[in-house]
């Protein structure tokens, strides 16, 4: 019965989003103000709909209710509870209903938000979301119906595929898709800019929270796959550039560049119709990346035996939002009044390069990504664009922007000085020659470039210390030595120059920790007990062989000994097969010890008859730094929003209505 | 600086990026892209020794041996021609006799594929789609029969095959990956 109310409320949700997305509509043309209010209810109703929906299908995951296909495809009476919560979305039907619930949320979130928004700007702003809800929830109920009924029920479902069953995807996915589907709000907004023909700083104060979760939720969620592929796939690889990364990894630069580029519109009123354009492109990026995931039109290590009828019905949303928009874009913008064009030398002038080279890494991502589709389409021919292409096109491009973001940010407003900045990061540019050097010397003999990034890293890490301390010391007359004044001039700076600095200190973080990988080593043969492989400063000494019972599986488990050069014990490591009776399918799990920011990572091979296995150990120094670096950045991005001019214009809000969860980071 | 020569300094920037981007893009397009071929292809000898590539196909039955040190000896079939691929590695989990490949490395002398990178699929009932395509080219394969029936009956779930609905929820979903 819960199903069906659960299949109902879908059906509702559809007719609330329709009404979301007409009513403003209908209301500016008939300049009737009752009709457009509709629009907040409306709203609010089809993400209560959306939440009861997708808490019908949760409850049937909980209880193994096997009357529904999608349970019995996806789950199994033996399988851990978390799994069969996170299960709800491990399949295409399941994760389909996430993307529209968030989309739902965030399109509540507006209506609720007091923010001082124009009310036709926001009323468009609702009707453009509601349109997308509107359209998605309609693929959803139309090809990918999770409550779909099998009678008679089966007494045992199918399992979740082992992969899967991790902790990763109860985590991973809602982070991305709250990344991914956040900057439909951004998207919205700009859409209904376009329609109103208007666009000032007040637009893009609106826009700017919203930037800042969706960026700050889409970083983390990519850094969480990325740790999940690393731990999972036993190979001990972070990044793959596979099409699904990249497509993750687009919205994420686009959004990037246009974070930066709404500071520059708020600030000095310039780059609109650019900001429009990157707001356009960015949840553009996004749906293209649900298209590519959910179609399976590109081959990659994630492709999986697809429906067509979804991947034609995706690419028909595609060509309304992304046709659309462009079209409206190419006749709306040249009504938007354009900014003035400001000196090259200046903040707005560094961000504005920020911008080039974010736009040009996209491109160079997105060419990577689909070229291979359209040479296939075009002449037959099959071709793998792989980590060589992204690794030579990609890196040159990030590396001037790496490098221009401490000047960036020491740069004046409107005119600013290289030579004074120059010399007020002199310390940063010191210091990351110093380390650089050092670590040359220390490694010599190794791998050349990755000192260069380690001195970059250090680079951008002293850089946005040292933004904060000469903004605390301050300038000119007011200029102060006192360890203590500065301390106090530290804590009064604009929250937004404290998330800005964290921000990009958590790039400097992530860069030292991609560099230091070049020192990475890896061991592979084939050992028996009592006999030991090693791997960069670490040895691995294999003690046992011996079989375990999980709850749904049983494990072959090789128990490891780490010690170091020196022969001290260091800790133990246990990487197993393990086999899903369910499936019938074995998993390799691999085995991880953490030293400090590095880690000893040992997976197991083929178990041998006479108790040999097969072990690869990789040492990863400081590989940790990585994804805790994308965990700074994200930690800026949420300390950014708790900055004072997010809040002006927005007093009642807090007293007014409570605020949906979700909305907390944003206070 | 006047208004003009700033709006230049902005173009030619832009065009510098732009320009840097693309001839990155296509140098890049002309050494660092990977060939798929067929047994077939690599049997009529279209392939240069030495050219990075990506071979697919089926691991013939009882073709798979291990050698000493983690070495491993298979071939992979399109049912028509035969190439031995030699790897040293752990194999992905998923890697089986009879099932679909795809490994990627050079060929050496004497017609001997070298990989450093073996894919198998994450999934028991799944066939990569080149390899499916390649045979279908041989004449070999029939859509909705064998590994890759990925319909899923509506009526009998006792029928239902453990196929993969898009079970990349995310975009990371794993496939299986093996590189040396």
């Amino acid at each position: 019965m819960l199903i069906e109310v659960g299949h109902f409320a879908l059906a509702l949700a559809l007719a609330l989003s329709l009404v979301q997305a007409v009513m403003p509509v209908w209301a500016a043309r008939s300049g009737d103000q009752a009709l457009r209010s509709v629009a907040t209810p409306a709203a609010l109703g089809a993400f209560a709909c959306i939440l009861f929906s997708f808490g019908a299908l949760t409850y049937a995951h909980a209880t193994s209710d096997f009357s529904v296909l999608n349970v019995v495809e996806n789950s199994h009476t033996a399988k851990p509870f978390l799994y069969k919560l996170s299960g709800v979305w491990g399949n295409h039907e399941g994760s389909m209903l996430l993307w529209v619930l968030i989309l739902a949320l965030f399109g509540a979130l507006v209506a609720v938000a007091r923010e001082s928004v124009p009310p036709t700007l926001r009323a468009n702003t609702l009707a453009v979301q509601g349109l997308i809800t509107f359209v998605f929830v309609l693929f959803i109920i139309t090809t990918s119906n999770p409550f779909t009924r099998v009678n008679p029920a089966p007494v045992e479902g199918n399992d979740l595929n082992p992969l899967l069953q991790d902790f990763g995807l109860a985590v991973h996915p809602p982070l991305l898709y709250v990344g991914y589907v956040g900057f439909s709000i951004t998207f919205a907004f700009a859409i209904a800019a376009l329609i109103e023909g208007r666009i000032d700083a007040v637009w893009a104060r609106a826009v700017r929270p919203w930037t800042l979760i969706a960026w700050s939720f889409l970083t983390l969620g990519i850094a969480m796959g990325s740790y999940w592929a690393y731990y999972e796939l036993g190979w001990g690889g972070w990044w793959f550039w596979d099409p699904v990364e990249n497509a993750s990894l687009m919205p994420w630069l686009a959004g990037t560049a246009l974070l930066h580029s709404t500071v520059v519109m708020e600030k000095r009123d310039a780059l609109k119709v650019w900001t429009v354009l990157l707001a356009i492109l960015t949840f553009s990026l996004s749906l293209l990346g649900t298209f590519i995931v959910r179609s399976g039109v590109l081959t990659s290590v994630h492709t999986f035996a697809t429906d067509p009828t979804r991947g034609v019905f995706i690419l028909a949303i595609l060509i309304l939002f992304i046709g659309g928009s462009f079209t409206l874009f190419a006749w709306r913008a040249p009504m938007l009044r354009q900014g003035g064009i400001f000196a090259p030398i200046s903040r707005e002038g560094a961000l504005v390069m920020n911008n080039l080279f974010l736009a040009a890494a996209c491109a160079t991502v997105f060419v990577g990504t689909l070229y291979p589709l359209l040479l296939e389409m075009l002449t037959a021919e099959k071709i793998s664009v792989g980590p060589p292409f992204f690794n030579y096109t990609f890196i040159p491009l990030a590396i001037p922007l790496l490098l221009i973001v401490p000047f960036g940010q020491t740069l004046a407003w409107k005119r600013g000085d290289v030579h004074a900045a120059t010399q007020r990061l002199f310390a940063a540019l010191a210091i990351a020659l110093v380390v650089g050097l050092a670590v040359l010397a220390l490694t010599w003999g190794g791998p050349m470039m990755a000192p260069v990034g380690i001195g970059l890293g250090a680079y951008l890490v002293v850089g946005s210390a040292l933004e904060i301390i000469s903004r605390a010391r301050g300038y000119g007359a007011s200029r102060t030595r006192g360890a203590a004044a500065i301390w106090r001039r530290a804590a009064g700076l604009p929250r937004s120059a404290w998330g800005t600095a964290l921000a990009h200190a958590g790039v400097g973080v992530v860069v030292l920790g991609i560099a230091a990988q070049g020192w990475a080593t890896e061991g592979l043969k084939t050992v028996k007990p009592g006999e030991s492989l090693a791997s960069g400063p670490y040895v691995a000494t294999l003690d046992r062989v011996g079989p375990r019972q999980g709850e749904n599986y049983t494990e072959t488990t090789a128990f490891l000994t780490i010690r170091n050069a020196g022969g001290d014990f260091v800790g133990t490591v246990e990487t197993g097969k393990r086999f899903y009776p369910s499936r019938k399918m074995t998993v390799t799990e691999s085995g991880l010890l953490t030293i400090g920011a590095s880690q000893v990572y040992a997976s197991l091979g083929e178990v041998l008859p006479e108790g040999g296995i097969g072990l690869r150990l990789y040492y990863k120094p400081l590989v940790l730094l990585i994804w805790l670096g994308a965990v700074v950045m994200a930690l800026g991005g949420a300390v950014s929003l708790t900055d004072r001019r997010m809040r002006v214009g927005a007093p009642a809000r807090a007293k007014s209505k409570p605020l949906p969860p979700g909305m907390a980071p944003a206070e | 600086m006047t208004r003009k020569s700033r709006r230049l300094v902005l173009i030619a920037a832009c065009g510098a990026v732009l320009a840097l981007a693309l001839g990155l893009i296509l140098s890049a397009m002309s050494g660092s892209i990977v060939f798929f071929r067929s047994p077939t292809e690599v049997a009529a000898q279209t392939v240069a020794p030495g050219t990075r590539f990506r071979l697919g196909g089926l691991v013939k039955d009882g073709s798979l041996q291990r050698g000493p040190d983690q070495t491993v000896d298979f071939s992979v079939t399109d049912t028509n021609a035969t190439v031995q691929v030699q790897y040293r590695g752990l194999l992905p989990d998923l890697f089986r006799e009879g099932q679909g490949v795809v490994a990627e490395g050079t060929l050496g002398p004497g017609g001997v594929f070298r990989a450093d990178t073996v894919l198998a699929k994450h999934d028991e009932s799944y066939m990569p789609r080149e390899v499916a395509d390649a045979l279908k080219a041989q004449g070999r394969w029939q859509e909705g029969k064998g590994m890759t029936d990925a319909k899923v009956s509506d009526s009998k779930p006792s029928d239902i095959k453990a196929s993969e609905n898009g079970t990349s929820v995310t975009g990371k979903t794993l496939g299986q990956r093996s590189e040396r």
